[in-house]
């Protein structure tokens, strides 16, 4: 560690004296992240997968060092908060890049002062189809909501599931996973048998399951904020004998993200989803990437958030690259247009149109994999755009 | 009827303002200056002290205690905003709408809050506020739910002074619209209206008897409390040029309580104060432990009440300020 | 038919994760939001014990509840006893800084994931009855509710120290007046909510989750049963829970559509029409 900073400090000198002033100046990156609160866990992985690329790649973009400034806008969902402290770290911290933004009405709320601001913007978690299109200045390194629920229902269709039951959680966000999948669904002549908008705090299921288990769908595809709410779900399907009646269950994959899958348990086990990060993915890429995870954050276990911030500072690493140092809102987005790499998650790039995320997206199937739950990979979509904006 | 004189003499006097209070209103004028770089925070100061105020008129002055006051908060924000969103971009003339919409819910529902006691009133109005953010997060179409309502574009300032992004405009337009609000709540709590309010307070039993329609200036008192957080809501819809489903939640109602207590109750300045220290705070700990600032806040508020009862007016109050009234 | 029996498990649920506020502040008249924050140590000692020394979940609860009681005790001795004079207010702020405390420590200890809890077998699962699905897990919420619903009346109502509580509670002076050790009534009685608040927090986290957040998300929850069941008084709580369980799960089944707005509805309604609770005791305030 001390000799890689070593080096890095040693290399970022002689660059230093090659370039010009401006570009040996720090480069400020703002990072606007839930750190408490109920999506406390999101602002941590994010900032998790942030500090790992600087660790692991080194923390000189384009021959400046990073500095990072992070802002915690718990409860994430309040968008004057999340406003008011991407004004102050453009005005006062005078940062020359903001990222983060664990929800979308934050990363709503930024985006007017990205725009007015002239600062590059990278989401590395909201996961709104339409968020890219606030602002020019936005880049998306995480994914989109329909991204996900689109190739689980056209792999359901495929795969002899002809009846099911939607049951999604009652909040903006669920509503746009129950009308894509339902879109796709149908669409490849599958049948919607019944569909239920849960409250979105719910801390009993048991009347939903219930109904579920008298309509007697082949299938069931869920929707709901990660944490407690699916933990409960997933527990009462198993506990009711729906698994056992042969029922099954698809749902996008942030539902057994790792961060949950252990806290679910074995009820867990053979859910199909959806997504486009699992610790189980097979490349070089994803095991340097969780090995390096597990050496530094040894209590958690690597996920598609903190893999999206993992991505995030890799795309202004190669940005700045390419620009020389140089984060000018405009050059940046130009730079990153199109740019493509392969990251833990697998091969990903940028729509140069849309600014948005384009990536493989996986099938798979929760597994006990060495005592170990894990999201087994079994089918991909490659390169898949996000549905949500044609 | 003109033979009965009163002698209004110390009424006048406790509403004569004091010079404490002219040093205290110079104080966010020197703050501009002092943190011109901090103006989207001392905004938001702003608006949270009004909508604190909002808040101590009825349980300060009325001692209806209320857990769900963010729904009158919510209801002004949602009302700029859609006003502003379908074309009405003024930006007093969205406060106008704010207040009218919040003061109208809040005529229907002081009905629910004129009986029972403190847990039950907290209960009721929890209640209401938490059937308004449901309602707020499925009218998708309406409200945006949960993502936030898009497009609020508010026009400039009495048609002269845009939203800027330094906030210096919705610094300025907060303060004044905080002052009047002020001054306007001030006036209300020193004329007799305000003080047969906390003569109801003090004993409910005996106001009736002395002339006074208990139920009748309850529902009034709350009707004007619900506007006061009507307009504050407004404020952060327009400063902000976004509206959140947070605005109704249960944690800004419960925050709202805490920064009052934290201040003192029944005074205005307490509000004003107990938003500046806690918003302050508050930004303070979270800038040097974004993960774990919490815990330093509670620990704040509870030697905060172990050392000074009735919040930080109470402590003020028994410091021997020349001349300060306990009031 | 399941669907009653499921509003009656849900309503004890409520009632069991309820019980110890109804305690702390129905009984001692004491404004303790950080209920919840107990809940929340109850819950990360029994997740603690299971996962990491292996202990069995049923044996796990009696060390929760100790455990509990002894923390309540502690912060009693320590703390709460100072503001038993002071206002309402006064006592949510305290109460609250300690919520925001106990939330930093655990987020702190265990981070913000939500912890793994796993039932035992013979806890687990469903029987069929014709017509009727029963889970286990919540048959065994419904006799452990209502056992110590009725311990508690029993309790309250008819022991020596119940009465001894009661006169406490109401009138201090007098009641130290006829000899009574109020400092020791209020400290076991303290210690006995905590250890309910812990105890329910334990039972609740195979269905409700757990993570730092917990005292805040359910302190909506606590205060609605507690509001109308009537402070100072185990059985309105009871009552309350069942009719708050049973209309929450129906409204659910029959119409999802308005399922979120059942609870607060119900809760007004029930309050608008017995502003006192349902059983409160009309000299409370």
């Amino acid at each position: 560690m001390r000799h890689l900073k070593k080096s890095i400090t040693l290399a970022a000198i002689a660059l230093a004296a090659s370039l010009t002033a401006q570009a040996a100046d720090p480069i400020k990156i703002g990072l606007v992240l839930p750190m408490t609160g109920p999506f406390a866990a999101y602002g941590k992985q994010i900032e998790h997968g942030v500090k790992l690329y600087l660790a692991t790649q080194g923390d000189t973009f384009g021959g400046r060092k990073v500095e990072l400034i992070v802002k915690d806008d718990s409860p994430g969902t309040a968008g004057d908060v999340s406003k008011r402290l991407a004004q102050e770290l453009v005005i006062k911290d005078k940062v020359d890049i903001l990222a983060g933004f664990g929800l979308t009405p934050s990363a709503f709320a930024v985006a007017p002062v990205a725009t007015e601001a002239k600062k590059p913007m990278v989401v590395m978690n909201a996961a709104t189809s339409a968020v890219t299109t606030k602002s020019n200045y936005i880049v998306r390194t995480s994914m989109t909501l329909p991204q996900n629920s689109a190739p689980i229902a056209s792999w359901a269709a495929k795969n002899k599931i002809k009846k099911v039951f939607t049951l999604v959680a009652d909040y903006g966000p669920g509503h746009d996973a129950e009308g894509q999948f339902k879109k796709t669904f149908t669409a490849a002549g599958g049948e919607i048998v019944g569909e239920v908008r849960a409250p979105v705090k719910n801390p009993d299921f048991a009347p939903f399951l219930q109904k579920i288990k008298d309509t007697k769908p082949d299938a069931v595809f869920i929707f709901l904020p990660p944490g407690a709410e699916t933990i409960a779900f997933m527990k009462g399907f198993t506990e009711r004998g729906l698994t056992a009646a042969g029922i099954r269950l698809i749902s996008t994959g942030d539902l057994p993200d790792e961060d949950i899958l252990d806290a679910i348990g074995d009820a867990a086990l053979g859910l199909v989803t959806a997504f486009h990060y699992s610790e189980a993915h097979k490349s070089p890429e994803n095991k340097a990437y969780t090995e390096a995870y597990y050496k530094a954050y040894p209590k958690d276990r690597p996920n598609f958030m903190s893999v999206g911030g993992y991505d995030g500072m890799h795309l202004i690493a190669e940005v700045l690259k390419k620009t020389g140092g140089n984060a000018d809102a405009d050059k940046f987005i130009e730079a990153a247009r199109g740019m493509k790499w392969n990251s833990p998650r697998g091969p990903i790039s940028i729509d140069p149109a849309t600014r948005d995320i384009v990536q493989n997206i996986y099938i798979r199937k929760v597994e006990k994999v060495g005592g170990k739950l894990q999201n087994v990979e079994f089918d991909h979509v490659a390169d898949f755009k996000d549905p949500g904006k044609q | 009827m003109a033979s009965v004189k009163l002698d209004l003499a110390p009424l006048r006097q406790a509403a004569a303002w004091h010079w404490a209070e002219y040093a205290f209103w110079l104080m966010p004028v020197l703050a501009y200056f002092a943190f011109g770089e901090n103006l989207s925070l001392l905004s938001q100061i702003a608006i949270a002290a009004l909508f604190c105020l909002s808040l101590d008129l009825i349980l300060g002055y009325a001692g209806i205690v209320s857990l769900g006051h963010a729904a009158f908060f919510g209801l002004g924000a949602y009302a700029a905003g859609l006003l502003a969103k379908y074309g009405w971009g003024d930006p007093l003339l969205g406060l106008a709408g704010a207040a009218a919409f919040a003061a109208a819910a809040g005529f229907v529902t002081s009905f629910l809050v004129l009986r029972g006691s403190d847990l039950t009133r907290l209960m009721v109005t929890l209640g209401v506020a938490m059937m308004l953010f449901e309602a707020a997060n499925k009218l998708t179409d309406f409200t945006g739910g949960v993502d936030g309502l898009q497009g609020v574009e508010v026009k400039p300032v009495l048609g002269m002074f845009g939203f800027d992004l330094y906030g210096k405009t919705a610094y300025w337009y907060s303060l004044a619209v905080l002052f009047v609000m002020f001054w306007l709540a001030r006036r209300l709590v020193h004329s007799p209206f305000g003080l047969s309010l906390r003569g109801i307070r003090q004993n409910v039993g005996r106001m009736p008897a002395i002339g006074a329609p208990v139920n009748g200036r309850l529902v009034v008192i709350y009707t004007i409390g619900a506007a006061y957080a009507g307009v504050a809501g407004g404020l952060l819809t327009q400063t902000t040029q976004f509206v959140s489903l947070d605005v109704l939640s249960f944690s800004r109602s419960a925050e709202l309580l805490l920064i009052l207590v934290l201040g003192g109750t029944g005074r205005l300045y307490g509000a004003l104060i107990g938003s500046m220290v806690f918003m302050a705070a508050h930004h303070f700990l979270s800038d040097i432990n974004p993960q774990y600032w919490q815990f330093w806040l509670g620990a704040a508020l509870v030697v905060i009440v172990l050392f000074a009862r009735d919040g930080i007016m109470g402590l003020l109050g028994k410091l021997p300020v020349p001349g300060r009234k306990p009031s | 038919m399941t669907v009653v029996f499921d509003g009656i498990a849900s309503g004890l649920l409520l009632f069991l994760i309820s019980v110890g506020l109804s305690v702390t502040l129905g009984l001692m008249n004491f404004v303790n939001l950080a209920h919840g924050a107990f809940a929340m140590l109850g819950g990360y000692i029994c997740v603690v014990l299971l996962n990491r020394f292996g202990v069995p979940f049923l044996a796990a609860l009696p060390v929760v509840a100790l455990v509990s009681a002894l923390v309540g005790v502690v912060l009693e001795r320590t703390l709460y006893r100072r503001l038993y004079g002071a206002s309402h207010l006064d006592q949510v702020l305290f109460s609250i800084g300690l919520v925001f405390m106990s939330i930093s420590t655990a987020n702190y200890f265990f981070g913000a994931q939500q912890q793994p809890l796993q039932l035992p077998p013979m806890l687990s699962g469903q029987f069929n009855l014709p017509g009727l699905d029963i889970g286990v897990y919540r048959l065994f919420l419904i006799v452990l509710g209502l056992a110590i619903a009725f311990a508690l009346q029993w309790m309250i109502a008819g022991t020596r120290f119940g009465a001894q509580l009661r006169a406490s509670v109401d009138n201090p002076r007098a009641a130290r007046g006829l000899g009574i050790d109020v400092d020791r009534v209020f400290v076991l009685t303290f210690a006995l909510g905590s250890a309910l608040a812990g105890l329910g927090g334990a039972l609740g986290v195979e269905m409700l989750g757990l993570d730092p957040e917990f005292p805040v998300k359910y302190i909506v929850y606590f205060l609605i049963v507690v509001a109308v069941g009537g402070s100072g008084n185990i059985k309105g709580s009871l009552i309350a829970s069942l009719i708050i369980g049973i209309c929450d799960v129906a409204g659910k089944y029959y119409v999802p559509q308005i399922g979120a707005f059942v609870i607060y509805a119900v809760m007004v309604a029930m309050l608008i029409f017995r502003p006192q609770g349902l059983f409160g005791r009309t000299a409370a305030k």
